[in-house]
């Protein structure tokens, strides 16, 4: 029970401070992020709000309020539900992979009838959620033991599996990244990554007979994209051509030829990066990193201020997902690594992606705003 | 820790947007510009060919297609049973649409219909407003307004073939036409004009989103022809009532062609959208050949038309005066060979004159053996046998004049003085086409070394104007050699007892002089003579002798000339005077009829235009 010694902050806040707390600059960097990401798909459609502008601005509007819903609930709810979100994201995912229809190639979409739900998309939150429990309050000691890293390391790589066989190698990777991250944060040594890291490399032909052909093509087309310009390395080209043509200030909002003309593939997706630096140049691709880099920065210090290992993790977990999308879709656009079909966090046409995201930044946002909550392994508010 | 590699990672998308924006900015801008910028080139219009008169031989004309743009519509089948209410849309017109709708992006438009008529054209505009995507799309044919009627001399346009792709950008246009025969390949460069181009944004899918410039194309120049297309038509008319016929009409004064006429002839227009291959089948295994512009590429032993040529040899060498008498019992031996005068019971004496008039073979025979066969053949190339003219339209042969060097060279025996009598008479190796016929006859009534024309050029562009005269060389013959073969020629046609005397032209001021001649195809046996000859109408015909005739008029102060050569004689089989002769009077008649200088101010003709035989 909570006593006057402890002060006001171990208890659960209450809404009107809630409210206080919360950290409005970084739900104001994250409008700035999504409104750039509506007027970019306003210009990718050659002007107009239709198909794309509008449609996203909607589930945007809902996705905002899910995040600050999300942000208000007591966070021993968010520990207590950590595993049965992670079950249901599990369950949809599988689905997926028995009753989904095939969308662009992979089967990666299910229809709940009012929308088409991407649930891999999804499982990213979740594993971050469960990884967040699973680790929260344990002693440095259980984290040394391997028969106790076997069931987080399974919460990875079983939906990671799974995701990959849609087939969705971005997605995959992702989930595998974050979980690297969590396991890292949690207080893992460095010394079972190398292990993990030389396993996987063990893995890599078995891996390499699994991918699918078009995989395995956007891997030998990004080692030599102008062998097969119109081919499979026509994406990276064209996507190359549109921002090395941006130049300095871009040709003007309205103005990209690439993407109006559509030379460039997926100019509203997972291109958009490119569609927004070819008409903004490299002024404009440079004020968009800066401002991921803010949102990144803002993320970072809620979840390291936080009292509580759930919390801390919780949150490094979201920001580190989230990161990731971002620098693995910039890397992938700019020709860096391989096309592997990561949208870019706020920016991308794309509901569900949206969701998580702002789903993600509503548990980051709980997390700053329960930051003083002391919560048990059973998920309740502690005094201490 | 993970914010450092975070910090890093920030620092390396930095460095690579820096890379590729600022640093290899240009290069991409380049890349950016290839990709959406399409230069597409505008085919120039195609040059008109006219004749003297600016009457219209060939010109471009449009054409109006019925296509579909199958994006713009959205039940196909249903819009085209709409359409097929309009105009005639065929089974296999419909298969071809289905396969093209299928190939293509769904932007380009597909052709339905070609060439529509107005009254197809008119219903589909009506009903346009009911029927989206469906488009009426303008196109640029040949056109040829007289059809058959000088297809050899005006030629035809086709498809550009691999080995004529000279680099011109044109050539490669999917739609382009050149010039293939005739007029239009003589003078494809003259027609042809320069591209424009137009500089057009795309898309990915190739669909043109604006155009950015424009620089028109230069049309091609018209060509002013010689022809007379009216009298080309009325010759063409005189002569289709034969198999296979040459005719040429020439002004002797100017060069001039008014008439270039080889029966049968061929439709133009097919070649430009290519031929089937059962049209080719059928043009070339006709026997009668109606590919060939027999005119200019048809070769034809000249018989006795060859005489006047010998004749002015003669003269000229001095072996013979008018007053030389040559008697012709029917023959003539030399030493072990007999040579025979188409006349069997012989002559009987002759002077040059009545040598001509009667085309007596032996007069001819011993007048050749005199001259001999260098000073022949010389005075045969004067009067442009043995080599081309040098005519403006391609396809000319040059026939043969034979001489010691090309026996020697071909077959290797030296020349036999038999060959000397045989050529006399203008058969053995003598070959000449209709063209050189005529010129032969021009030389001979001007003296000069009149060549032949087809094309007036720059200068003489203006169509109805009157060119200047060219100055022919004169060909130095003495003042009356010339005089006295065209009086014997005269009295062929003139006279009574003339080969050709009926076929004479009775109008006043406008007879003709002129030559028969009837060629062999196959030399004739003694069993046969020893029959009484052979009768035409018992060989395959193949194998009959080809009728000839050269003619000018009027004889008193000549200007026009016509060489007329009938293949193995024609429908009835006959020699030069009989068939040959009643077309060159024909022809001759109309020239003087519509020459200029006999028309009324008003432009009436002084005589009714009205053409004899058929």
């Amino acid at each position: 029970m909570a006593t006057l010694g402890h002060g006001l902050a171990r208890r659960q806040p209450a809404l009107p401070e809630k409210l206080r707390i919360l950290s409005w600059s970084l739900v104001f960097l994250i409008l700035l992020a999504a409104a750039c990401g509506i007027a970019v798909l306003y210009s990718a459609a050659d002007g107009s709000m239709q198909p794309w502008a509008a449609a996203q601005s909607l589930r945007f509007a809902i996705a905002l309020a899910l995040m600050i819903g999300t942000a208000l609930v007591g966070v021993r709810y968010w520990y207590r539900l950590a595993y049965w979100a992670y079950g249901v994201a599990l369950a949809l995912v599988v689905a997926v992979d028995l009753r989904g229809f095939v969308g662009m190639g992979a089967r990666r979409w299910i229809d709940l009838g009012i929308i088409q739900l991407q649930p891999s998309e999804l499982m990213n939150v979740a594993v971050v959620l469960a990884l967040a429990r699973w680790f929260h309050s344990r002693s440095g000691e259980d984290v040394k033991r391997v028969r106790f890293l076997i069931p987080p390391a399974l919460m990875v790589l079983l939906p990671a599996a799974v995701v990959l066989k849609q087939p969705d190698l971005g997605t995959a990777l992702m989930l595998l990244l974050t979980g690297v991250a969590l396991f890292f944060t949690a207080g893992v040594r460095l010394r079972v990554f190398v292990s993990m890291a030389l396993a996987a490399a063990a893995a890599i032909p078995t891996g390499w007979h699994f991918l699918r052909g078009y995989q395995k093509n956007r891997i030998y087309t990004f080692l030599d994209p102008e062998s097969d310009p119109l081919g499979a390395g026509y994406h990276i080209l064209q996507s190359k051509i549109a921002l090395g043509s941006g130049g300095l200030f871009g040709k003007g909002f309205l103005h990209g030829t690439q993407s109006h003309l559509s030379f460039l593939p997926e100019k509203q997706t997972d291109f958009v990066f490119t569609t927004l630096a070819e008409e903004f140049g490299f002024v404009g691709g440079l004020l968009l990193l800066s401002l991921y880099a803010l949102i990144i920065g803002y993320a970072f210090a809620i979840a390291l201020t936080c009292g509580n290992q759930f919390g801390r993790l919780l949150g490094l977990g979201i920001v580190t997902n989230f990161s990731l999308y971002v620098f693995i879709n910039i890397a992938m656009v700019t020709g860096l690594i391989p096309v592997v079909g990561v949208p870019l966090p706020l920016i991308s046409y794309g509901g569900t992606a949206m969701l998580a995201v702002m789903f993600g930044f509503g548990l980051l946002l709980n997390v700053g705003v329960h930051r003083n909550v002391r919560l048990n392994r059973r998920g309740e508010s502690q005094p201490d | 820790m993970l914010a450092g590699a975070q910090a890093s990672v920030l620092a390396a998308l930095t460095a690579r947007l820096y890379q590729l924006q600022i640093l290899e900015s240009e290069r991409y801008v380049v890349l950016a510009d290839e990709n959406r910028m399409n230069l597409r080139l505008l085919a120039p219009v195609r040059g008109q060919i006219l004749d003297r008169f600016g009457v219209v031989l060939a010109d471009s004309q449009q054409n109006y297609h019925l296509v579909i743009v199958p994006e713009q519509v959205g039940d196909i089948a249903a819009a085209l049973d709409r359409l097929a209410a309009l105009v005639e849309i065929g089974e296999s017109d419909r298969r071809r649409l289905q396969r093209d709708i299928r190939r293509k992006h769904a932007f380009v438009p597909v052709l339905v219909r070609a060439n529509l008529s107005w009254d197809e054209m008119a219903r589909v505009e009506v009903a346009m407003p009911e029927l989206p995507g469906i488009l009426i799309e303008p196109g640029i044919t040949r056109h040829y307004p007289f059809g058959e009627a000088a297809s050899h001399v005006i030629g035809y346009v086709a498809a550009v073939s691999e080995q004529e792709l000279s680099g011109d950008p044109l050539l490669e246009l999917p739609d382009f036409r050149i010039g293939k025969a005739g007029i239009e390949k003589a003078q494809d460069s003259e027609l042809r004009g320069t591209a424009g181009t137009s500089q057009v944004e795309v898309n990915a899918f190739g669909r043109g989103v604006r155009e950015i410039a424009r620089v028109p194309g230069k049309p091609g120049h018209d060509v002013v022809t010689s022809l007379d297309m009216s009298m080309q038509e009325c010759v063409t008319r005189r002569c289709s009532v034969e198999q296979s016929v040459a005719s040429v009409l020439l002004d002797a004064a100017t060069g001039e062609l008014l008439a270039l006429v080889s029966i049968p002839s061929f439709d133009p227009v097919p070649f430009s959208a290519g031929l089937t291959p059962a049209m080719w089948q059928e043009l070339s295994n006709d026997p009668r050949q109606p590919l060939s512009n027999k005119a200019i590429a048809g070769v034809y032993p000249p018989g006795s038309t060859f005489k006047p040529v010998v004749a002015a040899a003669a003269l000229t060498a001095g072996v013979l005066t008018a007053e030389t008498q040559i008697i012709c019992p029917g023959y003539l031996s030399l030493g072990d060979a007999t040579f025979h005068c188409w006349r069997h019971g012989g002559h009987g004496t002759l002077r040059l004159r009545d040598a001509i008039k009667k085309s007596c073979d032996v007069f001819f025979y011993e007048t050749a053996r005199r001259v001999g066969i260098d000073r022949l053949s010389a005075m045969a190339r004067r009067f442009g046998f043995g080599e081309v003219l040098g005519l403006d339209i391609p396809g000319e042969r040059p026939g043969l004049i034979p001489s010691r060097e090309w026996k020697l060279a071909t077959s290797g025996a030296a020349w036999s003085q038999g060959e000397t009598l045989i050529a006399g008479i203008g058969q053995g190796s003598v070959l000449a086409t209709p063209l050189q016929l005529a010129t032969m006859l021009a030389r001979l009534v001007t003296g000069r070394a009149v060549s032949p024309r087809l094309v007036r050029t720059a200068g003489l562009m203006s169509p109805g104007g009157d060119p200047v005269p060219p100055e022919f060389r004169s060909l130095g013959f003495g003042p009356y050699t010339l005089a006295l073969v065209l009086d014997g020629m005269n009295a062929v046609v003139n006279e009574p007892g003339g080969t050709a005397y009926g076929a004479r032209i009775t109008e006043r001021g406008m007879a003709m002089g002129g030559k028969s001649g009837t060629s062999q195809v196959r030399h004739i046996n003694d069993y046969e003579r020893g029959r009484g000859g052979r009768h035409a109408r018992q060989i395959a015909w193949k194998e009959r002798d080809h009728a000839l005739f050269v003619a000018f008029a009027p004889v008193g102060a000549p200007r026009y000339v016509c060489a007329t050569v009938v293949e193995h004689g024609g429908v009835s089989g006959g020699g030069g005077s009989a068939v040959a002769a009643p077309i060159c009077r024909d022809v001759l008649l109309e020239a003087q009829r519509r020459d200029p200088a006999r028309q009324a101010p008003n432009g009436y003709a002084v005589a009714p235009s009205t053409m004899r035989g058929g």
